[in-house]
């Protein structure tokens, strides 16, 4: 093996940056691939804060408080070591962002300022503003920024991720791109190669994501032979703003900073928000769940609000909409709003800060991703993944601001070990599985380009993101999963005769989608079929005619393995590890 | 509002390529952003005489004006195309087509797409992070005021979009300015406890040619800016301290 080790990093979020700091760090070579430049990375969107047990507000929090939290508020269904080490190392790794210059808001004495959040009692969430995702991301950017000056760290911006390159033996010895600009297909040799590509809000059309989440890398290894863990269990965010082209996230900050959740409590009432008295409001919220109140966790909340709106009749207007209120907080606490307030006034038109925001549930986060071990890596030797596209930490539900803790933690155990890895791996047989993975490629995209149907992509999109969104949301039916899965095995028979308008070989940003689909349609089915098979309710995954979660039965990781025989996923379940906190009842309505 | 909007985009397909103007006719919808109009074109990639085309090129991602990506020319003027929203732009200019046109001073990849590495570039002329130690724990960073905070956030919120850059009149060629977005960067990183260790260099990378003292004062770009940040403040700020720190290595060298 060679003296330096060579990684290759796939996306450039905070889980992808965080894995190349520690491989620069510790002397390896990187190679950073991202679609767009790392700086436009979704890590940008993160709005809340960062959560770690600091306790340096006197309430007595600890880290295993942390630890319980968040396995509580994934309902018991992720492996509790990776959780108990995460939550460990938070506090250090809100530290280091200060250190690297973070403007965290701060306490008067100086001290990092924290901030509730949902699903915990405590005041554990550092941020910044109410834009902590894009301070996080621009603070790691710049550490990678001075490793690429350095000479450690080689960027490609522009560039998509198409599959691993696998040798004889299935081992990982590097990938195969697609630079975006003059559409070249090319391999690039490593030792190991971590990818954090991050989620697939795309799947369902209209979501919180950005445009790159479309999960395509991650579906693509899937492909190749990688389990996908756990994809049934979607986050659906209670608050974000319905829009034409995506739905824009209204950050669960909203609510720690005392921002309340109603409806009128008279379905008929006609008058404008604010002159409705505090007498004929229904904090609905606040009354089905006193303890945590506005701050339930994240599947909670979501599956309240459809209910008064679905069930009860009771949406704002007859409209699918609630009112999410912080026009009574004083100014210094909307100034700590004022990022996403902002988006508020510039997308809606209404200033938030006068008028309640009219809020409804929007995809926003998929818990379940790669499987991976205790080390970051995947079943395919050589390939780890980190941060949103891994299914580990969150389980059946993340709790808000743990993501970007979840992003950094993976990165910083991905990077060392795809290094310790890389360390002892044996020379590749051959060319490592080069010239035939850049032929296997190559043909798909002959086969695209030359193709002559009638299907347009953005159709095909658009149908999946309309099936997914109706079956495999908040409320899950297994008629309806039948159907999404019927619906999504015509879909990828109708791509057989996508038609592409644009066959130009210049930054050809339809093919480049249109790629992307056929990984999105695989991906639909795994999240389809887990759900389909999960007959239970567990966090974010809810079925009416299974209400109540069943350890026996489903206390399992689920995980999809490709057959390319039957081009269909095909389920297994793993146990999950629970041997530091026993499961029990998890109920946020009961008062003690 | 008419059932229609109408939106003449400028064309390009290859860096070198001949430009020309494409109009499209898209059905409108309340609430309707540059960017879901784009993604309408996409669907149905046909101009307004029924001819086929194929659908535009242009960069997006985050669609809530975070990413930095979609910076373009829209009724003549820099700005986010996720963030234009139909109404207002037709309200601007009643009657007459939106016009989309790529920025003009950077090199076109194709159609609305830019290349802007330019900017990341001069982020690493001024140093633009904090030299730290290293990412083993090393216990707490130093205590902050919340008065400095409350100036360093605002200008941490620049999103690498260009439009300061795109409006500059000294950002040419000729001048090689490095434009208002890096120089704000630079106040920021002098301003960070442990950022300042770079001050002197981040300094002198701004003095000389291209440096601080192309600006103009035309403040074209603190209009221009979507996250609204300081920046002929910082500028102002820079520049002054560009001088004292030229001063002082004239008579220390």
């Amino acid at each position: 093996m060679a003296a330096t080790p060579r990684i290759i990093v796939v996306g450039g979020g905070l889980a992808g940056l965080s894995s190349v700091i520690k491989i620069a760090e510790a002397g390896g070579k990187v190679d950073l691939f991202s679609i767009v430049p790392v700086k436009r990375s979704h890590s940008v969107c993160a709005q809340g804060g960062i959560n770690a047990a600091k306790n340096l507000k006197g309430e007595g929090d600890d880290v295993l408080k942390h630890f319980d939290d968040t396995v509580y508020g994934g309902d018991f269904l992720a492996n509790q070591t990776p959780v108990k080490n995460m939550t460990a190392q938070g506090p250090a790794i809100i530290d280091l962002l200060d250190r690297m210059g973070v403007p965290f808001n701060r306490t008067p004495e100086g001290l990092l300022d924290f901030r509730r959040f949902g699903g915990t009692l405590y005041h554990r969430t550092a941020f910044a503003g109410a834009t902590t995702g894009q301070q996080l991301l621009y603070a790691l950017d710049e550490q990678v920024r001075r490793f690429e000056s350095e000479g450690k760290v080689t960027k490609y911006e522009g560039w998509e991720f198409l599959s691993a390159v696998l040798d004889s033996n299935g081992v990982c010895r590097g990938i195969c791109a697609m630079d975006l600009r003059t559409m070249e297909t090319r391999t690039f040799p490593a030792d190991a190669i971590i990818i954090c590509t991050g989620g697939n809000g795309a799947i369902f059309g209209k979501s919180t994501n950005s445009v790159v989440c479309t999960g395509s890398a991650q579906s693509a290894l899937y492909q190749q032979g990688a389990y996908y863990a756990n994809g049934e269990f979607i986050q659906v965010h209670p608050t974000a703003i319905p829009g034409e082209d995506k739905l824009r996230l209204m950050s669960e900050s909203a609510r720690g900073e005392g921002g309340r959740v109603w409806v009128p409590k008279d379905k008929n009432d006609k008058r404008a928000a604010q002159s409705i008295p505090e007498g004929d409001r229904w904090y609905f919220l606040e009354e089905w769940y006193p303890k945590y109140g506005n701050l339930v966790p994240r599947d909670v909340a979501t599956r309240a609000i459809f209910k008064v709106v679905y069930e009860y009749g009771m949406g704002i207007d007859g409209q699918p909409m609630v009112y999410l209120d912080v026009s009574h907080l004083p100014p210094e606490r909307q100034h700590k709003l004022e990022g996403i307030l902002e988006i508020y006034e510039k997308f809606v038109g209404d200033d938030p800060r006068k008028v309640p925001m009219k809020i409804f549930p929007g995809m926003h986060y998929t818990m379940g991703g790669l499987w991976v071990d205790f080390n970051q890596q995947t079943n395919i030797p050589g390939v780890f993944a980190a941060g949103e596209a891994d299914y580990s930490i969150h389980g059946a539900n993340r709790l808000g601001a743990n993501s970007l803790l979840s992003c950094i933690y993976g990165g910083f155990v991905a990077g060392p070990q795809a290094m310790a890895y890389a360390k002892s791996l044996p020379a590749q047989p051959g060319d490592g599985g080069h010239a035939a993975e850049l032929m296997r490629q190559n043909e798909f995209n002959n086969l695209l380009l030359s193709n002559q149907g009638n299907e347009n992509p953005f159709r095909i999109w658009r149908e999946l993101g309309e099936t997914m969104t109706k079956h495999a949301t908040i409320i899950r039916y297994n008629a309806g999963l039948d159907e999404a899965d019927a619906k999504i095995v015509e879909l990828l028979h109708r791509y057989r005769s996508v038609n592409l308008s644009d066959r130009s070989q210049w930054a050809n940003t339809s093919f480049a989608f249109t790629r992307q689909l056929y990984n999105m349609l695989q991906l639909a089915r795994t999240i389809v079929q887990g759900a389909r098979l999960r007959d239970e309710s567990r966090g974010a995954h809810y079925k009416p005619d299974f209400p109540e979660r069943n350890d026996e039965r489903f206390l399992k990781t689920t995980k999809a393995a490709y057959d390319a025989n039957n081009d269909a996923p095909r389920i297994e379940w793993e146990e999950v590890d629970i041997q530091h906190i026993k499961p029990r009842p998890r109920r946020y309505d009961a008062t003690a | 509002m008419p059932s229609t909007i109408q939106v003449e985009i400028k064309r390009q397909a290859t860096p070198n390529g001949p430009c020309t103007t494409e109009t499209f006719e898209v059905p409108y919808r309340p609430g309707m952003n540059i960017t879901s109009l784009l993604g309408e074109i996409a669907l149905n990639p046909v101009d307004v005489a029924g001819k086929p085309t194929s659908p535009v090129t242009y960069d997006s991602n985050c669609l809530e004006e975070i990413c930095g990506s979609c910076a373009m020319l829209i009724n003549g003027k820099a700005r986010m195309a996720c963030s234009a929203l139909v109404d207002k732009l037709q309200a601007e200019r009643p009657g007459q087509p939106i016009t989309l046109a790529p920025l003009s001073k950077f090199p076109v990849v194709r159609d609305l797409a830019v290349d802007r590495s330019v900017l990341f570039e001069n982020l690493k002329k001024v140093k633009a992070w904090v030299p730290i130690d290293g990412t083993y724990d090393l216990g707490a960073g130093p205590k902050q005021a919340p008065q400095i905070q409350e100036q360093r956030y605002p200008l941490s919120n620049c999103i690498s979009c260009c439009c300061c850059m795109e409006v500059c009149p000294q950002f040419n060629d000729v001048t090689n300015f490095v434009g208002a977005a890096p120089i704000a960067q630079a106040k920021l990183f002098n301003m960070d406890p442990s950022g300042a260790v770079l001050k002197e260099e981040r300094l002198r990378a701004l003095a000389g040619d291209g440096g601080i003292q192309e600006c103009g004062f035309a403040q074209n770009c603190v209009q221009a800016c979507p996250k609204e940040l300081p920046l002929t403040e910082a500028i102002s700020d820079m520049g002054r301290d560009v001088f004292i720190q030229q001063v002082k290595d004239f008579f220390t060298s």
